[in-house]
């Protein structure tokens, strides 16, 4: 029989519904497929809607088999035949498309409302904001009234009356997903590996520095991280995130130099003042942590290496949220290791003669590291060097041409030809990436940082100082150090977005947005195994395992359950309930009058006499009871007319 | 498959096992069955399967991309599979059924049971369906208090009273992924007359009560007085003016009307067996209900004494379709 009822042809009614949940479900995927898939999906989805409205019948199995395989190569071609994340979703959009025409039965109608759901799943494939996530309730709740028709074919609930019981199932489906999504074992990810081009959209600081991989970056107002101090958070000019360090240099980029890893053991350093925060940190498919200088306490599970990178266990490929301490006045490695001094002195031979000869000449003159240090700022400060997002591109010998030709230059320029000459002049340098600055949002008092915070700086080896930050930027363009980027650039040229200053209400409405958007990472998003477990340990204390867990996600949902139950019981009767108090409260205002209602008088009998008793109030007694009657006894009752008939009654004065 | 190999379970034969397990409603006194909390029973349907399934692949995806967007849509839908069994739990609870007993047929034919299902709550009930074995299912929606009756139809294959079979009320409204159901037993019952014979057996010529054996008609005979108007009593025979005295509809009654009067005998009966001697008694007794006679029934145990009108016709076949078997 029920096989019968499964084999049911759809009708009109139903597809529609289906087809307009699938559309909403499909909208937010349309910018992530290749173009051709979205248009072949939505010409198949009109075809269907078209043989639907024309009765006409569904194309053969020889006119659909050699479009699907069709449609399969499509998908593998364009995607240079990797099944990544794109590709399967791609291929899963098509072969949805492509089941639209064979679906005329209830039990494909089933199975495509159970993908389209799918479809909504996959998108937070691509984005998990907070638009999104509200967004795709809409074709959630579409889907399931389409379902309810599906399900329920010819009765007498109405179209509207389908989606509105949709949703009111999705409402009360809402408690029951809060406690599942709180109480669920949550299982640190990935079980099996996560395609690559799920993560190739992740931007960050990039392995190695060449002329423009910063300035790249300078233009994205992407958020980087953000960070909630303890305290105050510090100054602008102390803010320094600490990232990659690099030591070899090529004659083009600085790289991390392979000899680095054979550095002695890196260790924390002395200092005072610890400064505790925490950063959530977007994924950036890196190893890196981004600690102020200089981390004195690491994340859970972090490493430290030798140039004291802070190191994740695994790249970074969901947000994360760390506990961090920094020393901001510190000293570090007071001695230099043989290695590192070596490291720290390399030139590649022949590159950049200029620079190496004034790197000579100031070695030669006898002056102290330090003074040389002062002379390379000064040099930096007196001389017309100008701070830009677009430098001129520089030919081979790129330092000599940027000290003495072009003198325009991002950040890397700078960090760059300042260790080259130090390493010339004789001074250990190397090069440190990472962030500088950011953002304080007033709104939920946190700090921003944004890819267009990307930084570059120099350390140079001070005897007895040991490593000593020097950023030559700062000497160019101290408002980048002290206010941001957009304040140091010069008029005219390309801001990002947020970080600039033009409209201040803008940038109000931006902050708040982005306050929301930081609750709904730090919270929605950022909920994990960790997150859980401090949630439960006021139940539990500490030592909560997975069979915790499990048990009060079970306690939870069956007590939800039973409440569910007892209202369900209790629902069809409340009605009944609301409007007896109701009349027992018109029978007190009468019992006022010495009108008491007998036991065996029904309530038209009672209203009846009570209106012969008080002739002037007569109408609306009768009026009254009459209504209760009809009510209670009969079907006259909606919940608005009981409403009334309260109100009535509250009004009436005997 | 699994789903339907369970409902096959617990929905088909009863079993002795199963028995406690799926209690059928109570029955109050007045014969109305209301089905109670606890005698409504949910199991997924195959579309309830692939919504688990598609939960599943959902979590793991979710698990492994550390989509914690993709855990709370998991959890709607999930959320959205229990509400939607409590639903289909809740659209069968307390629903009332009430079976009338049909007219009675003749085996061979179809008896239909009238059931009404009321429906005390303030919201309506969709798509319940209700079936008894043997019996092809029936689907209706019940307004808010409101009720709607359905005919069940059964086949009558064997004289003698027909019980309504356990009943089922099912329903996999709203989301078509549960299905509830609840057995309900209805005290109503529908008499099966015997199957007549096929015609052209005369009756016995010793049958006729006067012994002339002639098969004539009209009012002819004796009046012998003065009895009480039945239906399909011809309004030749009413008594106008004694009615006129009378508060009701008097007949004139005539020794040997309309044919005589005759006696139908089990012991004059031809017939391989006693089934066969009811089928040809019932032959006879609709001929000479439709000949306008009178007659009267000897059958073993019981005698019948002769009448006519729809109330004797019905009396005599109730004694046929009860002849031999076991009072109930």
């Amino acid at each position: 029989m029920k096989a019968a009822v499964n084999c049911h042809p759809l009708q009109g009614g139903q597809l529609t519904w289906l087809l307009a949940g699938l559309l909403l479900a499909l909208a937010p995927l349309f910018a992530h497929l290749p173009p051709w898939v979205s248009l072949a999906v939505g010409a198949l989805g009109a075809w269907r809607y078209l043989l639907m409205r024309r009765r006409l019948a569904l194309p053969p199995l020889w006119l659909r088999l050699p479009l699907a395989l069709g449609g399969m190569a499509g998908v593998l071609a364009s995607h240079a035949g990797s099944l990544g994340r794109d590709a399967s979703v791609a291929l899963l959009v098509l072969m949805l498309g492509m089941k639209l025409l064979e679906a005329d039965r209830r039990r494909d109608a089933i199975l495509l409302v159970h993908a389209g759901w799918f479809l909504g799943f996959t998108t937070f494939l691509f984005s998990q904001s907070l638009l999104l996530g509200l967004y795709i309730l809409l074709p959630t709740a579409v889907l399931a009234a389409a379902l309810l028709d599906i399900s329920h074919p010819g009765g007498t609930l109405g179209g509207m009356a389908r989606l509105r019981l949709g949703c009111r199932m999705l409402l009360q489906a809402v408690p029951l997903m809060l406690v599942l999504f709180l109480l669920f074992p949550r299982l640190p990810g990935p079980l099996w590996g996560v395609p690559r081009d799920a993560l190739e959209a992740m931007t960050g600081l990039s392995e190695d520095m060449s002329p423009g991989s910063i300035s790249q970056l300078g233009i994205s107002d992407e958020v980087a991280f953000r960070a909630e101090f303890s305290g105050t958070a510090p100054p602008a000019h102390q803010r320094y995130w600490r990232g990659p360090v690099f030591w070899h240099f090529d004659g083009y980029a600085w790289r991390p130099g392979t000899q680095a890893r054979n550095l002695p053991q890196a260790s924390l350093p002395e200092g005072s003042a610890r400064t505790d925060y925490a950063v959530t940190l977007e994924p950036h498919n890196r190893r890196w942590l981004f600690l102020l200088d200089l981390p004195a306490e690491l994340p859970q599970g972090a490493v430290l290496h030798p140039g004291q990178q802070v190191l994740a266990a695994q790249p970074v490929r969901s947000r994360l949220r760390y506990d961090a301490a920094s020393h901001l006045d510190y000293r570090l490695e007071a001695t230099l290791a043989p290695l590192a001094r070596e490291l720290a002195l390399q030139l590649p031979a022949g590159s950049n003669p200029r620079t190496r000869t004034l790197g000579r000449e100031w070695a030669d003159s006898g002056a102290a590291p330090a003074a040389l240090v002062e002379r390379a700022l000064h040099m930096f400060r007196e001389q017309k060097f100008v701070y830009t997002l677009s430098p001129p591109r520089l030919g081979n010998h790129g330092v000599d041409q940027f000290l003495f030709d072009t003198r325009r230059g991002f950040c890397e320029h700078y960090a760059g030809s300042f260790v080259f000459l130090m390493r010339a002049a004789g001074v250990p340098a190397r090069v440190v990436t990472g962030y500088q600055g950011g953002m304080v949002n007033p709104i939920g008092g946190y700090l921003i940082v944004r890819q267009s915070d990307a930084h570059a700086w120099a350390e140079v080896w001070l005897p007895e100082r040991g490593w000593v930050r020097v950023d030559p930027t700062a000497a160019v363009a101290p408002q980048r150090i002290e206010a941001g980027i957009a304040s140091a650039l010069p008029a005219g040229e390309a801001l990002p977005g947020l970080a600039g200053e033009s409209f201040p209400l803008l940038r109000q409405l931006h902050l708040g947005l982005d306050a929301l958007n930081n609750g709904w990472n730090q919270w929605v998003l950022g909920y994990n195994q960790q997150r859980q477990r401090e949630l439960l340990s006021w139940l539990y204390g500490s030592g909560i395992g997975l069979r915790e867990v499990a048990q009060t996600m079970v306690a939870a949902v069956t007590l939800l359950l039973l409440g569910f139950m007892l209202a369900a019981l209790r629902g069809g009767r409340r009605a009944g309930h609301r409007l007896d108090r109701a009349f027992r409260r018109f029978e007190a205002k009468l019992g006022q009058r010495g009108l008491r209602r007998e036991p065996w008088e029904g309530a038209l009998d009672y209203a009846a006499r009570a209106a012969s008793a008080l002739p002037q109030r007569a109408d609306i007694i009768r009026a009254i009871a009459t209504d209760y009657a009809a009510q209670r006894y009969g079907r006259a009752y909606t919940s608005q007319r009981c409403r009334r008939l309260i109100h009535h009654i509250r009004k009436f004065r005997p | 498959m699994l789903t339907s190999s369970l409902h096959r379970f617990l929905t088909g034969r009863p079993r002795a096992g199963r028995e406690k397990l799926l209690r059928p409603a109570r029955t109050s006194a007045g014969g109305t069955a209301v089905l109670g909390p606890r005698q409504v029973y949910i199991l997924p349907t195959r579309a309830g399967l692939l919504h688990a399934v598609l939960l599943a692949c959902m979590l793991i995806g979710s698990i492994n991309y550390s989509l914690n967007l993709g855990y709370a849509l998991t959890f709607l839908l999930a959320g959205l599979g229990l509400v939607a069994m409590l639903h289909a739990w809740r659209n069968l609870t307390g629903l009332q059924l009430q079976a009338a007993c049909p007219a009675p047929v003749f085996a061979g034919q179809h008896s239909q049971f009238r059931i009404t299902l009321g429906n005390p709550r303030r919201d309506a009930r969709h798509a319940v369906t209700v079936m008894a074995q043997g019996a092809a299912p029936v689907l209706a929606d019940i307004a808010a208090t409101g009720q709607t009756t359905l005919d069940i139809s059964l086949p009558a294959r064997q004289r003698g009273w027909l019980p309504l079979p356990r009943c089922t009320a099912a329903g996999e409204f709203p989301l078509g992924l549960f299905r509830a159901w609840a057995h309900a037993e209805l005290p109503a019952r529908c008499l099966v007359y015997p199957s007549p014979a096929a015609p052209g057996t005369p009756w016995p010529q010793a049958a006729y009560t006067d012994g002339s054996g002639r098969h004539g008609s009209g009012d002819d005979g004796d009046f012998s007085g003065l009895r009480e108007h039945r239906e399909g009593d011809s309004p030749r025979r009413v008594d106008w003016k004694a009615s006129a005295r009378s508060e009701s509809l008097l007949a004139k009654q005539f020794e040997g009307s309309a044919g005589g009067t005759i006696w139908l005998d089990w012991k004059m009966t031809p017939g391989r067996d006693g089934e066969a001697r009811i089928a040809q008694l019932t032959r006879w007794v609709l001929d000479a209900q439709a000949a306008g006679m009178r007659f009267g029934l000897r059958l073993p145990g019981r005698d019948i004494a002769p009448d006519a009108g729809p109330a004797h016709l019905h009396a005599c076949l109730q004694a046929l379709a009860l002849q031999g078997l076991p009072p109930s």
